[in-house]
C-alpha cells in the first residue's frame, strides 16, 4: 500500500522549505492542525498525516497488535519520513504523539533533526513518586465515555468519510464528524496512549526539543511539562498562557508563534 | 426585562385559549432560563462558568456563588468525562463551532453513585467581527437514557460473551475431535499390531503344496474372532488349523491368542488332530469355563503328510463343532469331509474328537471356513443365509479348482454380499497342484 495515502498524507508550504512533521494525537485527526497551518506553512515546509486507523487513513491497514503499542505508531512516522526522503525535519507532536516522536526519532535519527512536544505527557497514571494525574479507573472512565460516543461514527458512512478525506462535504451531514473514529480503534488507541509509560524513553532525546504546556491542562498538568522538561537536557520549556488540552486551536497565535521562534533558533 | 405577555395575543377568539395563553405568557424569559427543564450554562472561551441556571445548580447540588467565575465547564465533569472532554469535545467544539449530543457524566451531590449521567450540546458564539465569544451548553438529564444504554451494552457483552464462549467450546471440541481421531489411529494401529499376533501374516511356502487364505474382520476397528494358521511339526509334515472363538474384541483376542499359541505348542508334542485339540480343551476350559467365565472355539485342525512320491498328500483332520471342510476333485466332484461328534472346545473338562481322513491328489484342493460365509445373509431383503448347499453347489460349479482360484472366487462372492457379511471369515484352502509342481509361492488374499 502506498504510504501516502496510507497515512492521508498532505504537504503544504513551499517545496525545498524547511520541514514541519505534525502528528496529531488521541482523539482526533490531522484536522487539529487546521488553525497553525497558515502561519507555519509561510516559510516551512509542513507535512500533515493521519495514523493508521484515524482520519482519513486506510482502515483496512489498521491491526490491533501493532497499534497497542507506541511503537507502532512511530513506524508509521518513520515510514511517511522514509517515503517523503525526510531530512532534519521538525517534529511536532501534539499530546501523545509528543512520545511517539521520541521513539521515531531514535528509530530514524537522520531524518528527525528536533521535536516539538506539545502537552506532553510521558505517563498519565500516577506512579510512586510520579504524579501523571489519574488512575487507571480514570482511565477505564474514558473508556466508557468513548463507548457511550460514537461522534458522528456510523458504519454505513464510514466509507463515504474515510474514502473521500478530500472531500470532506461528505461527512458534513452527520454531526460531529470530524474526528470520527472507528471504537473500536478508539478503544485501542484511547488504551495504548493512556496506559504506556514513555518515561525512560525521554531519557535518550539527544535532539534540540522544544517542549510547549499549557497554564491550565487537566490532561498534562505543569507539574508534568517541568517532569518532561527536567528529563531532556536538551530541551526548552515554553508555557503558553492557554486552557485545556488543545493549544493549537485554543491559542493557535501563541502556538505558532512558540514553534516558528524554536524553528529560527534551530538555525 | 420586557415582559413579552404584555404583547397583544393573536388568539382573541376562545376565551378559555386566551386565559391558558395569558398564564403562559406571563412566564419571564429570567424564569424559563433559570427553571427550564433542562441545564443552560455559558462559558468564556477557556471554559469558566459565566452563567448558569438553578436546574442545573439543583441537579449538581452546587451554589451559585461556588461556580459562576470560579469553576469551569470542564470542573463539573468525572475524570473519564474529562479526559473526553479534553481529547474529544473541546477541540471538536473549536473546529466546528457546536457539539451536539455528547454523553457525558456530571459530578453530582447525590443521585446514582455521585454521577448525573446528561447529554451536553454546545454551541459557540461569535462577535462580529467573528472572533469567538463565549459557549453556550444545554445539559439534558440522561439517567433514563444511560441505563437504557448501559442495559443495551450490558446484553452486547453478554451476547459477545456468548459468542466468545460458543466459540471456545467450538475450538474445544474441534480439539477433541482432532484428539479422539489420533486416539482412534492409534488404537486402530494397536488392533492391527494385535491381529498380526493373533492370525500369520503370510503362509509359509509348503514344498509340493499350495496354499491360499482369505482373512475378514467385520470391522476394521475390532479385532476378529476367526483365526488360522498353517506351520511345520517336523518330519515333512505340517498342520494347520482353522476356528471360530466365541465372542468379538478384546475378549475374543485373548481367547484367539490362547488357542493359537496352545495349538502350535500342543503340535509340537503331538501333532495328532485329535491329540491337538484335546489339549486346547483342557488348557480352555481350565483356563476360562472352570474359573467361571465359559468361552470357547470351533476349530478344525489338521495334518498333511506326502504319501509316497506321486505328490499325494494324506491328510487327517478333527473338528471341534466347526463346520465341515470341503473337498473339491481334480475330477469336478465337490463334497464335504465329515467329521461327526466333534464338541465346542473349551465348554466340557473333557472331551473326544474323531478324526476323519482324506487324500489329496493332483488338482484336488481342501477348503476350510468359517460360518462368516455360510451365515452371510443374501437375498434382496438380506433375510435368507448363503448356507451349506448353496456353498456345496458353489463348489461344484467351481471344481476342479486350485487354491488360489477357488479363494478368488470366494472372494468375489463375498464382496456381492455387501453389508450381508456382517461376521468376520476366514477362508483357507490346501490344495496339491494338478501339474507336478516345484513349490509354488502361496498367496495371501485379504479383502
Amino acid at each position: 500500500m502506498d504510504i501516502r495515502r496510507r497515512n492521508n498524507v498532505t504537504l503544504v508550504g513551499p517545496v525545498g522549505g524547511p520541514t514541519v512533521v505534525l502528528a496529531h494525537g488521541f482523539g482526533c485527526d490531522q484536522n487539529m492542525w487546521r488553525l497553525v497551518v497558515p502561519a507555519l506553512a509561510q516559510r516551512h515546509r509542513v507535512v500533515l498525516f493521519d495514523y493508521v486507523g484515524c482520519g482519513g487513513s486506510d482502515l483496512a491497514s489498521w491491526n490491533a497488535q501493532r497499534y497497542s503499542s507506541l511503537h507502532g505508531y512511530a513506524q508509521d512516522v518513520a515510514e511517511v519520513c522514509r517515503e517523503l526522503d525526510l531530512r532534519d525535519a521538525v517534529f511536532v507532536g501534539h499530546s501523545v504523539s509528543a512520545m511517539v516522536g521520541v521513539l521515531a526519532a531514535e528509530s530514524v535519527p537522520e531524518r528527525i533533526g528536533a521535536l516539538v512536544m506539545v502537552a506532553p505527557s510521558p505517563c498519565y497514571v500516577d506512579d510512586e513518586g510520579y504524579r501523571g494525574g489519574f488512575s487507571t479507573e480514570d482511565i477505564e472512565e474514558l473508556l466508557a465515555a468513548l463507548e457511550s460516543n460514537y461522534l458522528g461514527w456510523s458504519s454505513a458512512m464510514a466509507p463515504v468519510i474515510m474514502g473521500n478525506p478530500q472531500r470532506p462535504e461528505l461527512g458534513q451531514e452527520l454531526t460531529n464528524s470530524f474526528c470520527a473514529t472507528d471504537p473500536d480503534i478508539a478503544r485501542v488507541f484511547a488504551r495504548t496512549t493512556f496506559l504506556s509509560d514513555s518515561r525512560e524513553d525521554l531519557k535518550r532525546v539527544a535532539v534540540p526539543t522544544l517542549v510547549l504546556e499549557c497554564s491550565q491542562d487537566v490532561i498534562a498538568p505543569r507539574e508534568v511539562g517541568a517532569y518532561v522538561h527536567a528529563a531532556i537536557p536538551s530541551s526548552r520549556l515554553v508555557t503558553l498562557d492557554a486552557t485545556g488540552h488543545c493549544p493549537q486551536l485554543s491559542a493557535p497565535g501563541a502556538t505558532a508563534d512558540a514553534v516558528l521562534d524554536f524553528l529560527a533558533g534551530l538555525r | 426585562m420586557r415582559r413579552v405577555g404584555e404583547e397583544p395575543g393573536p388568539f382573541d377568539d376562545s376565551t378559555s385559549t386566551h386565559a391558558a395563553f395569558t398564564a403562559l405568557l406571563e412566564d419571564s424569559a429570567e424564569d424559563l432560563y433559570e427553571q427550564a427543564p433542562c441545564g443552560y450554562l455559558s462559558t468564556l472561551m477557556d471554559g469558566t462558568i459565566a452563567r448558569i441556571n438553578a436546574t442545573l445548580l439543583g441537579w449538581l447540588g452546587l451554589e451559585r456563588a461556588a461556580v459562576v467565575g470560579r469553576m469551569r465547564f470542564a470542573d463539573l465533569l468525572t475524570v473519564g468525562g474529562k479526559l473526553y472532554h479534553e481529547t474529544h469535545f473541546a477541540p471538536l467544539l473549536r473546529m466546528q463551532g457546536e457539539v451536539r449530543g455528547i454523553a457525558l457524566e456530571m459530578r453530582a451531590q447525590d443521585g446514582n453513585d455521585g454521577r448525573l449521567p446528561v447529554l451536553v450540546s454546545s454551541v459557540i458564539r461569535h462577535g462580529s467581527g467573528g472572533e469567538p465569544l463565549l459557549i453556550r451548553t444545554t445539559v439534558t438529564d440522561a439517567s433514563d437514557r444511560r441505563s437504557y444504554e448501559t442495559e443495551l451494552l450490558r446484553r452486547r457483552e453478554e451476547a459477545e460473551r456468548a459468542r466468545a464462549e460458543a466459540e471456545q467450546a467450538r475450538a474445544a471440541a474441534e480439539a477433541a475431535l482432532r484428539q479422539a481421531q489420533r486416539d482412534r489411529q492409534r488404537l486402530a494401529e494397536a488392533l492391527a499390531a494385535l491381529q498380526k499376533s493373533l492370525v500369520p501374516s503370510s503362509l509359509p511356502a509348503v514344498p509340493g503344496l499350495e496354499a491360499a487364505v482369505y482373512y475378514h474382520t467385520a470391522s476394521p476397528d475390532r479385532l476378529g474372532g476367526d483365526f488360522y494358521d498353517l506351520f511345520p511339526v517336523g518330519g515333512g509334515r505340517w498342520a494347520f488349523f482353522l476356528g471360530d472363538v466365541c465372542g468379538k474384541g478384546p475378549e475374543a483376542a485373548s481367547l484367539t491368542s490362547l488357542t493359537r499359541y496352545t495349538l502350535r505348542a500342543a503340535a509340537l508334542h503331538d501333532p495328532e488332530p485329535a491329540a491337538a485339540l484335546t489339549v486346547l480343551n483342557a488348557v480352555l476350559h481350565e483356563h476360562y469355563a472352570a474359573a467361571g467365565d465359559p468361552r470357547y472355539c470351533t476349530a478344525v485342525f489338521g495334518l498333511l503328510e506326502r504319501e509316497g512320491d506321486d505328490g499325494r498328500v494324506n491328510v487327517r483332520v478333527a473338528s471341534g463343532g466347526h463346520p465341515p471342510s470341503l473337498v473339491l476333485r481334480a475330477d469336478g466332484s465337490s463334497a464335504f469331509l465329515p467329521t461327526p461328534g466333534g464338541l465346542l472346545v473349551g465348554i466340557l473338562p473333557e472331551a473326544s474328537f474323531t478324526t476323519a481322513r482324506t487324500v489329496l491328489g493332483p488338482g484336488d484342493c481342501l477348503l476350510l471356513y468359517t460360518d462368516g460365509l455360510t451365515e452371510a445373509r443374501t437375498g434382496p431383503t438380506r433375510e435368507s443365509l448363503f448356507g451349506d448347499d448353496a456353498l456345496l453347489a458353489f463348489a461344484a460349479d467351481h471344481a476342479p479348482a486350485g487354491p488360489r482360484e477357488i479363494i478368488e472366487a470366494l472372494t468375489v462372492l463375498l464382496k456381492g454380499f455387501g453389508d450381508g457379511l456382517d461376521d468376520d471369515t476366514a477362508l483357507l484352502a490346501l490344495g496339491v497342484p494338478a501339474v507336478r509342481p516345484a513349490p509354488v509361492p502361496s498367496t495371501h488374499c485379504t479383502p
